[in-house]
C-alpha cells in the first residue's frame, strides 16, 4: 500500500509534538513506546500496518481542541481512531503523523427517553448505547456486526450500516448531532435534539466522511422503541434468479422487511458444514426474511410473505415459532464468514452495493472472474438493501494467488459500478477503494469533494492517504484479508 | 423584470452558469416558483429556470427508486407513485397557500432544495433522508454528481446531504434520485378533546416510543381546532396492525380518562393534508409565520411563554419538535424577541411573511461565529463568486 511520502519537517519536529501533547494530555495519555505502539499499527484491514509517530489519548474535548492546535502549527497529520475495527483501512496511521485515539470519551452522558435521544461519548461501541437504554425498551438501530467493538464515533465516521438498514436506515438517518472539533480547534455545535437545524446540513455531510473533516467529541442519536416481536422466513430456491425475483416480488409488494438476506450455495454449504444450521443443501440460494414489529403485524406479514415465496419456486419454506428458532435462522448467516475462513486459508470480503434486479447477472458475472481467476468465491448479500459481500477464497502462500484475488475483488467492485452501483455499501473507501474511485467519479465530481474537504481541512492533515485517489495512483490496492482464520479481532462476528 | 433563461438541458444549465461566473453575474435558481417568498429576498442579475429539465427518467417500484429531472412537478411524481401504491414517506408540504403562490406547484427541486418535510418528518425522516444521489451544477458551471441511485452507499462525502436544503445557495440541481416506500394500506387518526399542550406532548411523546408506532403527533389549542383544544395522532399502516395498535394506544397510552373519538381514512387523510400544509393559517393577510424547532418536551413552556409576549396563535406538529406561529402585526415582535424566547437548541426559521419583513429580519437562525465561518467556506467551495441565490439562506 503507497501512502503519501512523510513530510520530513513534520519527522523533525518528533521532540515539540511530544512535549507539547505532554503538556495537553497529562499522565499515560501519551504513547511513544514502539511495543504500545503497535497495538495501533492498524485496524480491521490486517494487511497494512505502519507505526504512528505518536499515539495520544484525550479525555476532554479542550484537549482535542489543544492537540488540534498543535498539530496544526507543526504540521503534524491526524488519524482519529474509535475502535479500530474499520475494514477499509480508515484509522491505518501514517509515519508522519500521531494516532488521535477516541478510547476515553466513553461515557453515556444523557438519555433523553420523552424526546427518544441519547448524547453519547464517541468512544461509546455501538452496542453500548443499546445496552444503556434497553432497560427501558429502546435500541439504538444500526447494528454493524462489529457492534460489540466498533464505536459510535467510527460509526459516525463510516457511516456504518447494518442488516437492518433497509427499514432502519444508516447511521446517517440515525444521528441528530455531533459536536465537532476543526483543525483550529474550533468546537462547533453541529445539529442537535431540535431537528432540520439552520444553515446546510453539516451533519450529513460529517458522517461518512471517514476523518477528513474533523474530528467528533460528541455523538445525539435517535434512540427507538425496541420492536415488540421478530420473527423470521427461511426459504431455499432452485436458482439465484428466482431468490432475487422473490426479493423484489416482497417489497413490489408493499412489505418492508427488517433484514433480508441472501446466501448463494457455497456460502450455504460452508456455513451448513461449519455448524449445521439446518439450511436446505439442495438449494441454490436461500433467502432468510425478517419482519418486525408489533405482534398483529408481523404475523399478518408472515402470511402474505409465505404466500409470495410461494408463488416463486420456493423449495423449502420454514417460519419461526420462536426466539430461539428465529435465532437459529440466523446463525449459519451469521457464521457465515468464519465458514468461509475455515474453508479456505485466507478470504478477501467485498462491500459493493448493486440495483437488486441485476443481481442475477452480477452473480453469473462473479462466476465467470471467478473461473478466469481461478479462485473460488461464496457470496452473502444483503438482499434487503443490494449491498454485496463476495468472499473470494485464496491462499496468500501460493506464489500470485494474493494479486489474483486482489484483481478479482477490483474486477467486482468495477461491475458493481458499471450496473448501477457503488464501490462500498458500508465498510467505507478508506485506503482499501482509494484508487477506484475514478471508476464511480470523474475528476469534476472528486474535485468538488475535494474542494469541501479543503473548506474544512485545507492543509489536508485529517487522515491523508484515505478517501482520495493519490496523484499517481498504484497498482497495488489493499484490502480486508484474513489469513488462517485468525483476523485481527477474533470474537467479533462479521457479517 | 430580469433576464430569465429557462434551461433545457444540464450542458445549457451549465453553460448559463459557467458564463455568469466568467461575468461575475449574480443568478436567482427557480423551479416552478411555488416557494420563491421563502427565504430572504434577493436581487440577482439574471433568473435561471429548471422547469425545463422535467420528466421521470427512472421509476422502479421494486427497487424503491425514482429519478427525475430537477423540473419535473411534484404532482407528476406523486401520481406516478400512487399507481403503484408507493409514496415519498417525508411527505412534502405545499406552502403555496400559506407563501400566497399557487398550491400544487411545486417541483422537486425545489422540495429538495427547502428540505421542507411533512408531519411524518419525527418517524420517517426529513428530505434529506430520502435523497439518494443528485446531478448538479455548481457555482463554476461545472456538472458534477454524488450519490447514486442504491440507499446503502458510502462511497465519497454524502454531498446530497449537504445540498438538500441548501435554497439554491451551492449549486443548480438538474436530476434527483430518490427514495420511494410503499404508501400505508389504511391510515385513521384518534384525536384527543380538551387536552391541553402539556399533556398532548407528554402522550404524544410516550406513544412515539412505543409500539403504537404512530406516524403523526400534532395538537390545536381550542382557537385553531374547532370545539376545543385538541391532540391528533396518527396510525397508518396495514389493516390489523392499524387496528392493534389503536387499542394499544388508547387503553395504554391514552388510559380511560381523556376523552378520545377516531377518524378514519379519507378524512384523516385530509385531516393531516391540512396540518401539513399549515392551512388554519392560510389567507391572514399581512401575517408573519414561524416554524420553531425544539426538543419536544420544551414545547410547551415554549408555547406559554409566546402567549404571554406575543399576540401570536400557534400549533404544534412532530409530537412537539415543531411549532407553527402566526404572528397578526408585522413589526410588533421582531425576530431577536422570538428568537429570546426559545430554549436551548431551538431555532426559528420566519416562513412566510412580507418582503419588507423578510428583507429587514434574519429570515433563518443566525449562527455561531466559528460556525457560519465555516459554512462560508462550504459555499465557496461551491460557488466562489458566491453568484447562485447570493444572500437566501442569510
Amino acid at each position: 500500500m503507497r501512502m503519501p511520502t512523510p513530510d520530513p519537517l513534520a519527522l523533525g519536529q518528533y521532540r515539540q509534538l511530544i512535549e507539547g501533547l505532554r503538556a495537553i494530555v497529562p499522565g499515560e495519555g501519551v504513547i511513544v513506546d514502539e511495543r504500545e505502539l503497535a497495538a495501533y499499527e492498524s485496524d480491521g484491514l490486517t494487511a497494512y500496518r505502519q507505526l504512528p509517530m505518536v499515539v495520544v489519548l484525550p479525555e476532554t474535548t479542550e484537549q482535542v481542541a489543544a492537540i488540534l492546535r498543535l498539530c496544526r502549527d507543526l504540521s503534524v497529520k491526524v488519524v482519529p481512531r474509535g475502535g479500530g475495527t474499520s475494514l477499509s483501512g480508515g484509522a491505518l496511521p501514517v509515519a508522519d503523523g500521531i494516532v488521535l485515539g477516541m478510547s476515553r470519551f466513553n461515557q453515556v452522558l444523557e438519555v433523553d427517553y420523552l424526546n427518544r435521544t441519547a448524547r453519547v461519548q464517541p468512544g461509546v461501541t455501538n452496542l453500548g448505547i443499546t445496552r444503556a437504554v434497553e432497560a427501558h425498551g429502546f435500541y439504538y438501530a444500526p447494528d454493524p456486526s462489529s457492534q460489540i467493538a466498533c464505536t459510535i464515533g467510527g460509526n459516525v465516521a463510516e457511516n456504518s450500516g447494518g442488516v437492518h438498514c433497509l427499514k432502519y436506515g444508516m447511521t446517517t438517518n440515525n444521528v441528530l448531532g455531533v459536536v465537532l472539533v476543526t483543525i483550529d480547534g474550533d468546537v462547533v455545535h453541529l445539529g442537535g435534539s431540535a431537528l432540520d437545524s439552520p444553515g446546510y446540513d453539516l451533519v450529513g455531510l460529517v458522517v461518512g466522511s471517514e476523518g477528513l473533516l474533523g474530528v467528533v467529541t460528541e455523538v445525539t442519536v435517535r434512540i427507538l422503541p425496541k420492536p415488540e416481536t421478530a420473527r423470521a422466513v427461511l426459504v431455499g430456491f432452485p436458482t439465484n434468479a428466482a431468490a432475487a425475483d422473490a426479493v423484489a416480488a416482497i417489497i413490489g409488494s408493499g412489505i418492508i422487511p427488517a433484514g433480508m438476506e441472501m446466501m448463494d450455495r457455497p456460502a450455504i454449504h460452508a456455513a451448513e458444514d461449519f455448524i449445521g444450521a439446518g439450511y436446505p443443501r439442495d438449494a441454490e440460494a436461500l433467502l432468510i426474511i425478517e419482519l418486525d414489529g408489533p405482534e398483529v403485524e408481523v404475523n399478518h406479514l408472515i402470511e402474505r410473505v409465505v404466500a409470495v415465496v410461494e408463488q416463486r419456486q420456493a423449495g423449502s419454506i420454514k417460519v419461526s415459532t420462536s426466539e430461539e428458532q428465529r435465532l437459529a435462522f440466523w446463525a449459519g448467516r451469521k457464521a457465515a464468514f468464519p465458514a468461509v475462513g475455515r474453508i479456505s486459508p485466507d478470504y478477501y470480503c467485498m462491500d459493493g452495493t448493486i440495483p437488486r434486479a441485476r443481481l442475477p447477472e452480477v452473480l453469473d458475472g462473479i462466476a465467470a472472474f471467478s473461473r478466469k481467476y481461478d479462485l473460488k468465491v461464496a457470496n452473502v448479500f444483503h438482499a434487503g438493501d443490494g449491498n454485496l459481500h463476495p468472499l473470494i477464497l485464496y491462499d496468500a502462500n501460493q506464489p500470485g494467488q494474493l494479486e489474483a484475488a486482489e484483481a478479482f475483488g477490483a474486477d467486482i467492485l468495477r461491475m458493481c459500478v458499471k450496473v448501477g452501483g457503488v464501490l462500498t455499501g458500508e465498510h467505507g473507501v478508506g485506503v482499501e477503494k482509494r484508487d477506484l474511485m475514478n471508476d464511480q467519479f470523474d475528476e469534476v465530481d472528486l474535485d468538488q469533494q475535494r474542494r469541501v474537504k479543503d473548506a474544512f481541512d485545507p492543509s489536508g492533515l485529517f487522515n491523508p492517504g484515505k478517501m482520495f485517489p493519490l496523484l499517481s495512483a498504484c497498482a497495488e490496492q489493499g484490502r480486508m484479508h484474513v489469513s488462517g482464520g485468525a483476523t485481527r479481532f477474533p470474537n467479533i462476528p462479521r457479517f | 423584470m430580469v433576464e430569465t433563461i429557462r434551461v433545457t438541458s444540464e450542458a445549457m444549465a451549465a453553460e448559463t452558469i459557467a458564463s455568469a461566473y466568467a461575468q461575475g453575474r449574480s443568478v436567482e435558481i427557480a423551479g416552478r416558483g411555488s416557494k420563491w417568498p421563502f427565504g430572504r429576498p434577493i436581487h440577482t442579475d439574471m433568473r435561471l429556470e429548471t422547469t425545463g429539465l422535467a420528466g421521470i427518467t427512472l421509476y422502479e417500484p421494486a427497487e424503491l427508486v425514482m429519478r427525475a429531472g430537477a423540473g419535473t412537478p411534484l404532482e407528476e411524481i406523486e401520481a406516478a407513485l400512487a399507481a403503484n401504491g408507493q409514496m415519498l414517506a417525508f411527505e412534502p408540504r405545499d406552502l403555496g397557500g400559506l407563501l400566497g403562490t399557487t398550491e400544487g406547484t411545486q417541483s422537486i427541486g425545489g422540495v429538495v432544495a427547502t428540505n421542507l418535510a411533512g408531519p411524518r418528518r419525527c418517524v420517517a425522516g426529513a428530505v434529506r433522508d430520502h435523497v439518494l444521489g443528485l446531478r448538479a451544477v455548481n457555482g463554476r458551471g461545472e456538472v458534477f454528481k454524488t450519490g447514486g441511485r442504491v440507499v446503502k452507499n458510502v462511497t465519497g462525502y454524502d454531498l446530497c446531504k449537504l445540498l438538500t436544503g441548501s435554497f439554491g445557495t451551492l449549486a443548480v440541481f438538474t436530476e434527483v434520485t430518490f427514495k420511494v416506500l410503499p404508501a400505508p394500506e389504511t391510515e385513521e387518526t384518534v384525536v384527543l378533546h380538551g387536552v391541553d399542550a402539556e399533556t398532548a406532548v407528554r402522550l404524544m411523546g410516550r406513544a412515539l416510543g412505543s409500539a403504537a408506532d404512530i406516524s403523526g403527533a400534532a395538537w390545536m389549542p381550542a382557537a385553531l381546532a374547532e370545539g376545543g383544544d385538541r391532540a391528533f395522532l396518527r396510525l397508518e399502516g396495514f389493516g390489523p396492525s392499524v387496528k392493534a395498535r389503536r387499542r394499544y394506544l388508547m387503553e395504554t397510552i391514552v388510559g380511560g380518562t381523556v376523552e378520545a373519538t377516531v377518524v378514519e381514512a379519507e378524512e384523516s387523510h385530509s385531516l393531516w393534508r391540512n396540518i401539513r400544509d399549515v392551512r388554519v393559517f392560510h389567507g391572514r393577510w399581512g401575517q408573519v409565520v414561524w416554524k420553531l424547532a425544539v426538543r419536544p418536551s420544551d414545547a410547551p413552556a415554549l408555547l406559554q411563554r409566546l402567549g404571554e409576549q406575543t399576540d401570536g396563535e400557534a400549533f404544534i406538529d412532530g409530537g412537539g419538535a415543531f411549532l407553527w406561529l402566526s404572528l397578526p402585526c408585522p413589526g410588533d415582535a421582531p425576530a431577536g424577541l422570538i428568537r429570546g424566547l426559545l430554549p436551548d437548541g431551538g431555532h426559528a426559521t420566519l416562513v412566510a411573511g412580507p418582503e419588507a419583513e423578510r428583507a429587514a429580519q434574519a429570515v433563518f437562525q443566525p449562527l455561531p461565529a466559528p460556525l457560519a465561518a465555516l459554512e462560508a467556506r462550504v459555499k465557496a467551495s461551491f460557488d466562489p463568486k458566491s453568484i447562485l441565490n447570493p444572500g437566501r439562506m442569510a
